[in-house]
């Protein structure tokens, strides 16, 4: 349940970002989450509702975007896209992938007052 | 909380002549110890959320401050762009460490594996066999309990046992602290066995030059498919216990096939830490790395 680790490091950039930009309240947080990162999103969501009590996301809510895993297949030598890591390339079928997008974990963008 | 973590309370237990047991003469309180109840400035340090050690006892207690900013006079709803990494504090952290290893001459290798894959044992037999050659130290990492680095200590090499408390996983703050308090002259091989565990800390670097992922045949074979990014992340794959695969049904060449499903071109090393099967090709793997390191510019 690394998810708690990571709700822990977007708690810290509100912290960070709350200081810099002047701001007390965080309404929205809008989290880009890569189709093959790290991250469950599931386990994100219980996570961020487990941590923001007492913060200053204590009444936010959590938008997840997904973004599609995108490789670069060796042999094709053409980019593809990837839903999940293991899989063949959707055009020869192969294994040669290189994962090029969807590996990103990031806070986009914030709605605060 | 740790310092990445949103899970209990790491700490580092530590050092040459020192064993901590849990339980002894005084209580642990979900590893806070104010025993001394006098000592405001300790207390304002734990409740600051500042890392900080216990004079007496070694430990290094993680804590991160409530997010609890509050700026008074801004009412109006707006929107930030920020696009920041929820890793990028352990990210920096990792880089910082990356730095001191390579200025220091010093080859960090974060072992991975689930629980039971024979990996300190691989590591005791390694460093048994390296130590006469070069310095080795050891960064040893497990929810609790000493046992790890009391294993290693037993071979002659420094070990640090860093408990991770609820954590599920090292990060690179844990790995700095540890490492303060670890001899690392030039050209030591800095092994940190990271916690056993295929899923969390493959997402957290800890400025290791290379990520070394251990699976054992008495394991499935289809584990780099189940726990892919693991070994998406890994540089070397170990293939453990190859001694018993008289005694298991598992097919290597169908879990090698689906490691480089998910790492083309992942290399591949079969070993067995009992019978020593296949250990001069690891040992001389790391040797070949450590090698360069120590050959390269210092602080380069």
């Amino acid at each position: 349940m690394h998810e708690m680790s990571l709700v822990a490091g977007i708690m810290r950039i509100l912290e960070d970002e709350a200081r810099a930009q002047q701001f007390s309240r965080v309404r929205t947080v809008v989290l880009e989450v890569g189709g093959l990162s790290h991250a469950d999103a599931e386990a994100l969501r219980f996570a961020f509702e487990a941590q923001k009590p007492g913060t200053l996301a204590a009444a936010a809510r959590l938008d997840i975007v997904t973004t599609p895993g995108t490789a670069w297949c060796m042999d094709c030598a053409e980019p593809v896209p990837l839903a999940r890591r293991g899989d063949a390339c959707p055009r020869c079928g192969g294994y040669k992938l290189q994962v090029t997008a969807g590996e990103d974990l990031r806070v986009r963008e914030l709605e605060v007052e | 909380m740790c310092t990445v973590c949103g899970c209990g309370e790491g700490k580092v237990e530590s050092g040459p002549g020192h064993h901590h047991h849990h339980g002894h003469g005084h209580d642990h309180d979900y590893h806070h110890h104010h025993h001394t109840a006098a000592d405001a400035e300790h207390a304002a340090l734990h409740a600051a959320g500042v890392p900080h050690t216990h004079d007496g006892h070694d430990h290094i207690h993680y804590g991160t401050g409530a997010a609890g900013v509050s700026v008074a006079g801004m009412d109006q709803a707006r929107l930030v762009k920020i696009e920041r990494d929820v890793l990028g504090h352990n990210d920096r952290l990792a880089a910082v460490n990356r730095v001191r290893f390579a200025a220091a001459g010093v080859l960090a290798v974060n072992l991975v594996s689930s629980p039971g894959s024979g990996k300190t044992t691989l590591l005791c037999e390694t460093t048994r066999a390296l130590l006469p050659r070069m310095p080795v130290a050891v960064v040893e990492g497990d929810q609790q309990t000493t046992f790890d680095a009391d294993r290693i200590r037993e071979t002659g090499a420094p070990a640090i046992q860093v408990n991770t408390g609820k954590g599920c996983h090292l990060d690179a703050a844990m790995v700095a602290d540890a490492c303060d308090r670890l001899p690392l002259s030039r050209g030591t091989v800095l092994f940190i066995e990271n916690v056993g565990n295929l899923v969390c800390p493959a997402a957290f670097d800890l400025g290791e030059a290379a990520r070394v992922v251990i699976l054992s045949v008495t394991e499935g074979e289809d584990k780099p498919l189940k726990y892919p990014d693991m070994f998406a992340g890994a540089d070397l794959m170990i293939l453990n216990k190859i001694d018993l695969l008289p005694h298991v049904r598992f097919d290597v060449a169908r879990c090698i096939d689906y490691a480089r499903r998910v790492n083309p071109g992942l290399p591949v090393i079969e070993v067995s830490a009992t019978s020593h099967q296949g250990l001069h090709k690891w040992l001389g793997w790391i040797e070949e790395r450590r090698d360069a390191l120590v050959a390269a510019p210092s602080g380069a």
